[in-house]
């Protein structure tokens, strides 16, 4: 069976292949048989040989790879319905759940991870459909891939001739392909929207919105069995929220004067061989994958508070706020100062020139002239940042706590919306219970307010920024 | 007012400002610095943790291979091979060495100071070389991870024993070894070599750097040509109108949602509509080229961009066709900073973890996944899933994890610095 699908593979990147040297051979033969049959300056070619291999290898290969594209998405999801039916008709379930979990069995038993003697006699009795019917799914593609290689073929052969004009042609099949290649961005928010939505609309129904935007207890532990203890499942999103402020907010207050002071300085005082090594370093400081900002904050910055803080007799929880909003300030920085450092360097020379010839020290001149010209641009860093601090993910999933806490007490550990979609999510879960649908509810929330917060930077630099000519 | 009193509150005025412009200058160097001393904590404190999960100790030990137990044409065989009791083989050479011990507390004391895959270290020995079957070969065995830690020095042997996860009487033993020159510090090889595991002394990051291979190369297969033709659209061809502009802005925006969405993305689209397998490369590689693709559009356009008009409008007047002008001249010229982007954006996502959680690829990974469908964890989740473990051996192991991915990624960037440097034009 591996060995069919290789050879399909090489057959259907090698098809076009021989298309394109049949297209070069044939309008090359035509234009022999054409220059010895006619007067030398009737018949001229209208487009060069390789467009006419080119145009042929692309009617090859492109439908092909339309169908094959089709049958990855699609099959998978035709072939799971229609075991569904399969092993209903065999067991006589009805229950999804239940079908759903003997179709899971089914796979890991196709693919060897689970043992015969673990699975009911009737999904082993399915085995044998479901081979023959992913057989017969992969003999389907294999033939119906071929067939519209040739077809193709043989459409695109018999338009070759001198005449054909197989560059306009190819270059109109790129254009739509590069078209199409812009849409995958649009394609992209329609899906995030919809799925977003579609989901969270099904959370809706379970919990009121009222509930979810405005409740003030979260616990999302739904009862597996009917009257289990301990099992309510509370879904308002207020302490959620909080949480998420509170460690923007601490992160903010450490990245904003930081960020903007050295970019500032870098920008204004610092000589270039300073702003040569600073510089790279910051952007270093961007580099860091998060999840290494998270166990920074976990195994240093944590216990360095913690330890600190009893000094002096503060009470930290091990998983406080500060620590962090402290190490998202520290992620932030870098943002913060090169979008600053852009603005900054784009205000014009002559502003600066004027202060001083004005008599205005340096630092007035900063913060007088060039921070006020600045400020549209700053702003919108800042915006941004604060939309980056929002969505950020590793570092709170593993400083920040779990247990949902309405509190202004940065010493303690609160949640952000980030953790609790992770919380949601990881592990094996049925998809449709309201604790999974809650995360994606939550995800709405989170892509609707990074979403507003861009626009409105975006805004902010439109409306108000200076125009220097 | 006199002349003299004007020109002392001036002098004092003048210093005043000057004070503040020496203050906010002041404030200024403090910023960088206090920006560059974080990066050296974080760098250093990282570095100065992982340094032991780099070496390990090993136990030398004379070991018996009798020939009852394996013959040398079976050992292609991989059910005789599991067969044989490899664990117990090193475990009987051990207690072989403290010949006093007889009660059994002891006997399983000796066995505890070695690491639950020293027989694999016997086992590969033998499927190196056959032909020591029968004979007595020397083999360094790798010892538990508590003990490691304690030779290392960072299990305290004055704590009481009920504080401490070594007890007195394997205290003695260790050193008994280490007086007799058993013991020996080599690097850790399998920390590079072997898949996860439940033991902190036989957990490696192999499985881990292939899934994140895998995983890149589908994110580049995906979105180096999506983002090249549609950043070629956006800034060579298409026309200016509502629809151009609706895509731009997508772009932009996109580029500015969180990583987590896109993480629910992928599970509500690519795993539980079109029911693709989870926790597999395929569909990580897929998140990641979506969250990518703003990236390299953004690259490629500025890239476009740089190139002058004077080389289309030279290429226009020699006849070439608007497709073969960004064909044939400006995107060859544009290549090296649409590489640079590209690889910077490679990089951005190959330390991405949040949303290849969302889709399941934390898994514990103990083989090596060999195509873009199996199960497969990579790089920052192997981190992340290390970090999660109580263990205190994971604690180094997590840190030089960290460092093996720094490296990787700094090695992205440099080779993105380098193309740069060596192949960009000013025109």
């Amino acid at each position: 069976m591996e060995l069919i699908g290789l050879m399909f593979l090489a057959l259907i990147f090698l098809m076009p292949l021989g298309a394109n040297i049949y297209g070069r051979t044939r309008i090359r033969k035509l234009m022999i048989t054409s220059a010895q049959t006619q007067s030398e300056e009737s018949v001229k070619q209208h487009s060069l040989t390789a467009f006419h291999g080119l145009f042929m290898s692309m009617c090859v290969l492109l439908p092909a790879l339309v169908i094959i594209l089709c049958w990855l998405a699609f099959a998978p999801m035709v072939i799971s319905s229609l075991l569904v039916s399969e092993i209903s008709r065999l067991t006589g379930e009805t229950d999804p759940r239940l079908l759903s979990i003997f179709v899971s069995k089914l796979e890991a038993l196709y693919e060897g991870v689970l043992k015969a003697e673990f699975v009911e006699p009737e999904v082993r009795q399915a085995l044998g459909y479901y081979s023959a019917l992913i057989a017969r799914a992969n003999i389907f593609l294999y033939v119906v891939a071929i067939f519209t290689a040739i077809a193709g073929f043989v459409i695109s052969a018999r338009q070759i001739s001198p005449r054909f004009a197989a560059r306009d042609k190819v270059e109109v099949i790129i254009k739509r392909l590069m078209q199409l290649a812009s849409g995958v961005a649009i394609l992209t928010t329609i899906g995030i929207i919809l799925s977003l939505a579609f989901e969270a609309s099904r959370f809706f129904d379970v919990v009121p919105i009222s509930e979810f935007l405005f409740g003030t207890h979260w616990s999302p532990q739904i009862a597996i069995r009917e009257g289990q203890a301990g099992g309510s499942g509370a879904f308002g999103a207020i302490p959620l929220f909080a949480g998420t402020l509170m460690i923007t907010f601490i992160a903010m207050l450490l990245a904003v004067p930081i960020g903007l002071m050295s970019a500032v300085y870098l920008s204004e005082y610092a000589s270039k061989r300073l702003r040569n090594i600073a510089k790279p370093a910051i952007e270093l400081l961007a580099g860091i994958p998060t999840v290494v900002y998270g166990f920074f904050a976990a195994l240093f910055v944590a216990p360095f508070l913690r330890n600190n803080g009893s000094v002096i007799g503060l009470e930290l929880s091990s998983e406080s706020a500060l620590a962090a909003g402290l190490v998202m300030g520290i992620m932030i920085i870098p943002f913060i100062s090169s979008l600053s450092d852009d603005v900054i360097n784009s205000v014009p020379q002559n502003l600066r020139d004027g202060a001083s010839a004005l008599g205005a020290t340096q630092a007035e001149t900063i913060t007088q002239v060039i921070l006020p010209a600045a400020l549209p641009g700053i702003v919108s860093a800042i915006l941004l940042a604060i939309s980056r601090a929002i969505g950020e993910t590793m570092i709170v999933v593993m400083a920040a706590g779990v247990a949902a806490n309405l509190t202004a007490n940065p010493f303690e550990s609160v949640t952000t919306v980030t953790v609790q979609i992770v919380m949601l999510l990881v592990g094996d879960q049925e998809f449709d219970s309201a604790k999974t649908l809650a995360a994606f509810a939550l995800g709405l929330v989170l892509f609707f307010v990074t979403l507003m917060l861009n626009v409105l930077a975006l805004y902010i630099v439109r409306k108000y920024k200076e125009q220097y000519d | 007012m006199t002349d003299r009193s004007t020109q002392t509150a001036q002098s004092k005025h003048l210093k005043k400002r000057y004070r503040a412009e020496k203050r906010f200058k002041f404030f200024g160097l403090a910023a960088i610095c206090s920006a560059a001393g974080i990066l050296l904590v974080l760098i250093g404190g990282l570095t100065q943790m992982s340094i032991p999960a780099f070496t390990h100790h090993y136990v030398k030990l004379d070991i018996a291979i009798p020939e009852t137990t394996i013959q040398a044409e079976q050992v292609t065989d991989p059910v005789a091979m599991r067969k044989v009791n490899w664990r117990g083989m090193v475990r009987k050479a051990l207690r072989n060495e403290f010949p006093e011990v007889t009660d059994r507390s002891g006997k399983r004391a000796i066995g505890n100071l070695l690491s639950g895959g020293a027989g694999d270290a016997v086992r590969d020995k033998v499927l190196n070389d056959p032909t020591i079957i029968g004979s007595t070969v020397e083999v360094a065995l790798p010892l538990s991870d508590d003990v490691d830690l304690l030779l290392k020095g960072l299990i305290d042997r004055s704590l009481l024993e009920e504080n401490r996860v070594v007890s007195d009487r394997e205290l003695t033993f260790i050193d008994h070894l280490e007086a007799t020159g058993r013991i020996d510090r080599r690097i850790a090889w399998f920390l590079f070599t072997s898949g996860d595991s439940r033991e902190a002394e036989m957990a490696g990051l192999r499985s881990a750097a292939v899934g994140t291979l895998l995983t890149m190369l589908v994110t580049l297969l995906f979105s180096f040509p999506l983002g090249v033709m549609a950043a070629i659209y956006l800034e060579e061809i298409a026309p200016k109108n509502r629809l151009t502009d609706l895509i731009e802005v997508n772009i932009n925006n996109l580029a500015a949602v969180p990583s987590i969405v896109f993480g629910l993305l992928g599970l509500a689209v690519f795993i539980n509509f079109f029911h693709l397998p989870r926790s597999a490369p395929l569909v990580g590689g897929m998140v990641l080229a979506l969250m990518t693709l703003p990236t390299i559009i953004i690259a490629t356009r500025a890239a476009l961009a740089a190139v002058p008009p004077s080389i289309r409008e030279a290429a226009l007047g020699v006849g070439a066709s608007p497709i073969q002008v960004i064909f044939h001249h400006v995107l060859p010229l544009a290549m090296p900073g649409i590489l640079t982007g590209t690889i910077i954006g490679l990089a951005q996502a190959a330390g991405e973890t949040a949303p290849l959680l969302m889709i399941g690829m934390m898994a514990f990974i103990v083989d090596t996944p060999m195509w873009i469908n199996d199960k497969a964890t990579v790089l920052p989740a192997q981190i992340y899933m290390w970090a999660n473990n109580p263990e205190r051996a994971f604690q180094a192991k997590t840190a030089a994890g960290i460092i093996c991915l720094m490296v990787f990624l700094l090695l992205m960037n440099a080779l993105a610095i380098y193309l740069r440097k060596k192949y960009e034009k000013r025109w």
